[in-house]
């Protein structure tokens, strides 16, 4: 990150005439995000330095200001005030969790400069607060898209299975409390320990609730691939969903084809590239990015990278259109984004709504073969 | 019936892999008093090596080889860098070096292998083994046989070798095993080199059930401790009874009581024991010396 500052500084320095836009970061490129952090940091850099190649921003050059918090909302709020302080931004990227994105939208409200969540908790943007936003759909989507494909095929009572991490512990909770809305009743309702290495007995128990239907596993990391071979071992033959938290190519390598086939989840336009309708809206943008990063990194693109993705579209797409960089005039014109099309989903924010995604953002997804398939 | 024969292979799977990380804290708590937090990311280490040397091509019982013989070159060098500068300090101190040490493994192998999480297939397939209406990967077979193994040799070495009992020797009092000719620094660095292969050897066969990642040797390690305490620090057989002891207390309270208290109760019932056996089920009594 250093030789990255120096570098931007360097050409900052190499281009006096050319006026600049500085954009702040507060990512969690390390610590126990890192693994949804770091594709978000290379994909701001990367944008960056794109955008600048073709001109930047109406003539005027992005500097982007990254640090990395390593996922201590501590650290996020003294970068934050840092950005705002020292650097003089005129609007933060980043949080790439829950907590660490609490701590700066208290920082960015307070110094009334625009702020894109890369988080998923409901409560960033619930209650609406002026100059907050976020890119990722909430668990609570998730919830709603699982249990509605559910209800399709006639599922009502439902066994769950949870990560007692932060992600599981309030998907959990979503789910619980959206299920009545979908006619389903959580017929059993189990966790683990995200480092457990096995949830036989958790299955077992599950397996045993007289008239359960489908399995849902809302969780995050290694987990969900564990429980995944856990319901292969155990032979169970009960439609099993996941969450969008384990929507990547990784999961389906780390649970094995063979113990992934006919697992169902919500998922992101960018994770079925190929398979998208050639008229699909988001279809050239989720192209474009997946060329683009694919290139870059020499790693496949995954949802994480996607939410920074668009939070960089939407800001620079404000910025463009307001044609001005002052905080207040972003903030204003990222409010008034509609039917813009990123990785995740087409945004339409208002001012009651600064998610700007509705549950056609998900695709139902199901892995057949060893690869996603879409669902009709 | 079936039902409860399955939480008991949950708790057996789970218990071999903490008998097995339990068994890796024996020799340098006995060659030093010294519990080395750092254990855990030896065990990351056998995983993640292994990772590497597969996925570079070599075949599989090669790559955990590579892994073992690495990782235990790399114990070597931490009692060199860490523990022989700060030799004579309390045992305290040398804890915290050792947690100290654990942080700069587990950061440099975030910088070399990444932050994924990977694993590689298991050695004898994933087809569970059933046993009336219960099933078992046959991974956790290996674990089990792992951890017996390990257990079977360090019973042998340190009650049947004269290397064996100058570890014990040079823990109970390092100037008198000096002075009746141990090699101490010697015993130091062998019992590094064999916790740290000990160790890779739980990470190479766990590995394909838990998956690994730069960060799970805390996990690890946190689990192979409570183990060891449980069964009695120090003692091989305490870390084997203590491991499968701890699996399978996990594993009847998520099957009967509620997952989300599986945890808890096994700290419950290791607080209860050490409450009455404070060295554990099987330690060795303290006798202070003045």
């Amino acid at each position: 990150m250093k030789t990255f500052l120096t570098t931007t500084a360097l050409i900052a320095l190499a281009l006096p005439a050319m006026a600049e836009i500085k954009l702040g970061a507060s990512i969690s490129a390390t610590g126990p995000a890192a693994f949804l952090g770091d594709p978000e940091l290379k994909t701001l850099e990367m944008l960056v330095e794109d955008l600048n190649a073709k001109g930047g921003i109406n003539g005027e050059e992005v500097v982007l200001v990254a640090y990395d918090d390593n996922g201590d909302p501590n650290k996020a709020r003294t970068f934050a005030t840092r950005l705002v302080e020292d650097d003089e931004v005129v609007a933060i990227i980043g949080g790439t969790t829950t907590g660490t994105s609490m701590s700066i939208l208290a920082v960015a409200e307070d110094a009334e400069i625009p702020f894109i969540s890369l988080a998923g908790a409901i409560d960033i943007i619930d209650p609406v607060k002026p100059f907050t936003f976020k890119t990722p759909h909430t668990d609570r989507m998730a919830c709603q898209k699982i249990f509605e494909d559910m209800q399709n095929r006639g599922f009502t009572k439902v066994g769950m299975i949870s990560g007692t991490d932060g992600f599981g512990a309030s998907m959990q909770a979503q789910c619980k409390s959206v299920a009545p809305d979908y006619g389903i009743e959580i017929v059993a309702d189990e966790t683990y320990d995200p480092k457990d290495a096995d949830m036989t007995a958790q299955l077992t128990k599950i397996r045993g609730v007289e008239g359960v239907q489908a399995i849902l596993n809302p969780g995050f990391g290694q987990g969900p691939s564990i429980v995944t071979r856990n319901v292969k071992q155990l032979a169970i033959d009960l439609p099993f969903y996941q969450s969008h938290g384990v929507a990547s190519d990784g999961f389906i390598d780390l649970a094995g084809a063979d113990a992934a086939e006919g697992v169902r989840l919500p998922g992101t336009a960018l994770l079925v590239a190929d398979l998208l309708a050639e008229d699909d809206p988001q279809k050239p943008v989720v192209d474009a990015y997946k060329a683009m990063f694919e290139a870059k990194t020499g790693t496949p693109v995954g949802t994480f990278g996607g939410y920074a993705h668009d939070a960089f579209l939407i800001m620079t797409d404000a910025i463009a259109r307001a044609g001005s960089a002052e905080p207040a005039a972003i903030r204003d014109a990222i409010e008034a984004t509609t039917g813009l099309a990123g990785t995740t989903g087409v945004y339409t924010f208002t001012a009651e709504d600064h998610l700007g995604l509705d549950l056609t953002a998900f695709r139902m997804l199901e892995i057949k073969g060893g690869k996603w398939t879409l669902v009709q | 019936m079936s039902e409860l024969l399955q939480f008991l292979l949950s708790g057996v799977t789970v218990g071999a892999v903490y008998a097995l990380v339990a068994l890796g804290f024996t020799i340098i708590y006995n060659a030093s008093d010294v519990v080395n937090f750092a254990q855990g990311e030896f065990v990351m280490l056998g995983g993640m090596i292994t990772v590497a040397a597969y996925a570079a091509g070599a075949p599989l019982p090669l790559a955990a080889l590579v892994a073992i013989v690495v990782t235990a070159a790399l114990g070597v060098a931490m009692n060199k860098l860490t523990i022989e500068p700060a030799r004579g300090a309390p045992v305290v101190s040398l804890v915290i070096i050792t947690i100290g040490a654990s942080i700069f493994i587990r950061g440099a192998a975030q910088l070399i292998f990444g932050k994924q999480i990977h694993t590689y297939p298991a050695f004898s397939g994933d087809d569970p083994i059933r046993i009336l209406g219960a099933t078992i990967l046959p991974q956790s077979l290996w674990v089990i046989a792992g951890s017996v193994a390990v257990f079977i040799g360090l019973w042998l070495f340190f009650t049947r070798t004269l290397l064996g009992r100058a570890v014990l020797a040079t823990s109970n009092n390092r100037l008198a095993a000096q002075l009746v000719g141990i090699n101490t620094t010697f015993v130091m660095t062998l019992s590094f080199a064999l916790s740290a292969g000990i160790g890779a050897l739980a990470g190479v066969l766990v590995t394909p059930i838990t998956m690994t990642s730069y960060d799970v040797g805390l996990a690890f390690a946190l689990k192979g401790f409570a183990a060891a305490m449980l069964g009695g620090m120090g003692n091989p057989k305490g870390a084997l009874v203590g491991g499968f002891l701890l699996g399978l207390l996990e594993g009847l309270t998520a099957g009967y009581i509620s997952s989300q208290y599986k945890d808890a109760a096994a700290f419950i019932v290791i607080l209860a024991v050490l409450f009455f056996l404070p060295q554990g089920l099987f330690g060795r009594k303290s006798t202070d010396r003045v």
